[in-house]
């Protein structure tokens, strides 16, 4: 006994450092693992005042390239309300079918980052606003990632930059589905795997959301293709898609939620049972 | 004793606010960012016990890690500097160490350079490998490692040499 208590006094300093790069490893090990960076993540009052304070500070510096996303983005909502009011002039709708299945929430972008091979958005909206885990968060150009943690009024985003991120999404005007994902190089690029090699894929396509999930829905668009390959079985196409998004300046973000997420998953697990 | 505590308790703040809210966003040619809070485990009292320094030190890198989602990646690289600088204080100081007699403040640059040199690698090599966590990654690996340690030694030494030598 006494020998043990000596050792660990002759070797305290040794026995710290290990004790404490355990705690620091597990954590790291945890992040990897989707939704389990519970304890670590940005989205607390502490972290949450200090980015608060100085995006009100830097929000100055960049008001007229936000004005002209705006600008345009009005441009687009504009031509699509005018694309949708000339045929639906005479004919009866039922209001009740048209129900909206999606809520959408606006939000400021008060962290973002990109260079890491794991990265999180935090943004100003919370519990208090009714979000939720697994919302997505789009933005006027494409999606952006999904909601991650949430505290009471703030909540950290599972962005598409990170190597964690599973997307469901498709070639647009065809059913061929794949998975993105991304390989931690490339802020502008995606990757698209598992695309059936009976897709037509062209160089200059576009790549939009599958809507096969019930956090996005269907045509979201994400990015064109940039180039692609065979994978090295032959079956499928490994896509890298040139993202919409320029993920390396964002301000403001939408966060959708589907009302109907609860009877998704409810359904889906009675397949699982 | 307490105004030393306080510079420290300072210098910690400062730091860490400045990592956090504008060298995480520096984002030179879109991946380098310099990790300029191990400037305080370098400045850290020498005569101080190493525990301390351990501890504050995981502190130190587990604030920045709740700062940048980014898991634990900060304070086990900070952890490991913490726990190696002695090593790196006797390769680059030599005999002046061994006589507990080095004083950041006016040692000669020469010294100094090496001994955030070899600091700066260590942590930023232990920080990329678990931030990637890939071993297939490793050519990623070094490039982020060396050209983040570039920006980091510069900032470093200029910011130990601006605020914490004697005024001749």
């Amino acid at each position: 006994m006494q020998q043990i208590i000596n050792f660990v006094i002759r070797n305290k300093t040794f026995l710290l450092f290990l004790l404490l790069f355990s705690v620091s490893l597990a954590l790291t090990i945890q992040s990897h693992s989707y939704h389990r960076s519970k304890f670590i993540n940005s989205a607390n009052s502490l972290t949450g005042g200090v980015y608060g304070t100085f995006n009100s500070i830097g929000k100055y510096f960049n008001l007229k390239d936000k004005n002209e996303k705006l600008a345009e983005e009005n441009r687009h909502l504009r031509m699509q309300l005018l694309k949708h009011r000339e045929p639906n002039d005479s004919t009866f709708i039922d209001s009740s079918l048209f129900e909206a299945t999606y809520k959408i929430v606006t939000a400021q972008v008060y962290k973002n980052s990109y260079a890491l091979t794991n990265n999180f958005l935090m943004l100003n909206k919370g519990k208090k606003d009714s979000i939720k885990q697994d919302f997505g968060v789009i933005s006027s150009k494409g999606i952006i990632g999904i909601i991650d943690n949430t505290s009471k009024s703030y909540a950290t985003v599972l962005s598409i930059l990170n190597t964690n991120s599973r997307i469901n999404a498709r070639l647009k005007g065809t059913n061929h589905l794949g998975t993105l994902k991304w390989n931690g190089k490339s802020p502008y690029f995606s990757q698209l795997v598992d695309v059936s090699k009976f897709a037509p894929v062209k160089i200059g396509d576009t790549i939009e959301t599958g809507g096969q999930s019930a956090i996005f829905p269907r045509g979201i668009g994400i990015g064109t293709i940039n180039k692609f390959e065979t994978d090295i079985s032959g079956d499928t196409y490994n896509i890298e898609v040139k993202l919409f998004n320029d993920m390396t300046n964002l301000g403001t973000v939408y966060i959708i939620e589907n009302t109907d997420r609860n009877e998704i998953r409810a359904l889906q697990n009675t397949i699982d049972d | 004793m307490t105004s030393a505590t306080g510079i420290l308790g300072l210098r910690f703040m400062l730091l860490l606010l400045a990592q956090v809210v504008i060298c995480n966003n520096i984002n030179f040619f879109g991946f380098i960012n310099p990790y300029i809070y191990i400037v305080f485990i370098f400045l850290f009292p020498i005569r101080d016990s190493r525990i301390n320094l351990l501890l504050i030190s995981f502190l130190l890198g587990i604030m920045v890690d709740i700062f940048s989602d980014s898991g634990g990646v900060h304070a086990a690289a900070s952890v490991v500097l913490a726990y190696s600088r002695p090593l790196f204080l006797k390769a680059s100081f030599g005999m002046l160490y061994e006589h507990q007699s080095v004083k950041f403040s006016n040692t000669d640059i020469g010294s100094l350079f090496g001994y955030v040199l070899l600091g700066t690698l260590v942590h930023h090599f232990v920080l990329f490998l678990l931030e990637v966590f890939n071993i297939y990654d490793i050519i990623l690996i070094l490039k982020k490692t060396l050209f983040s340690s570039i920006f980091t030694i510069i900032l470093s030494v200029l910011i130990i040499i601006l605020f914490s030598r004697n005024k001749k």
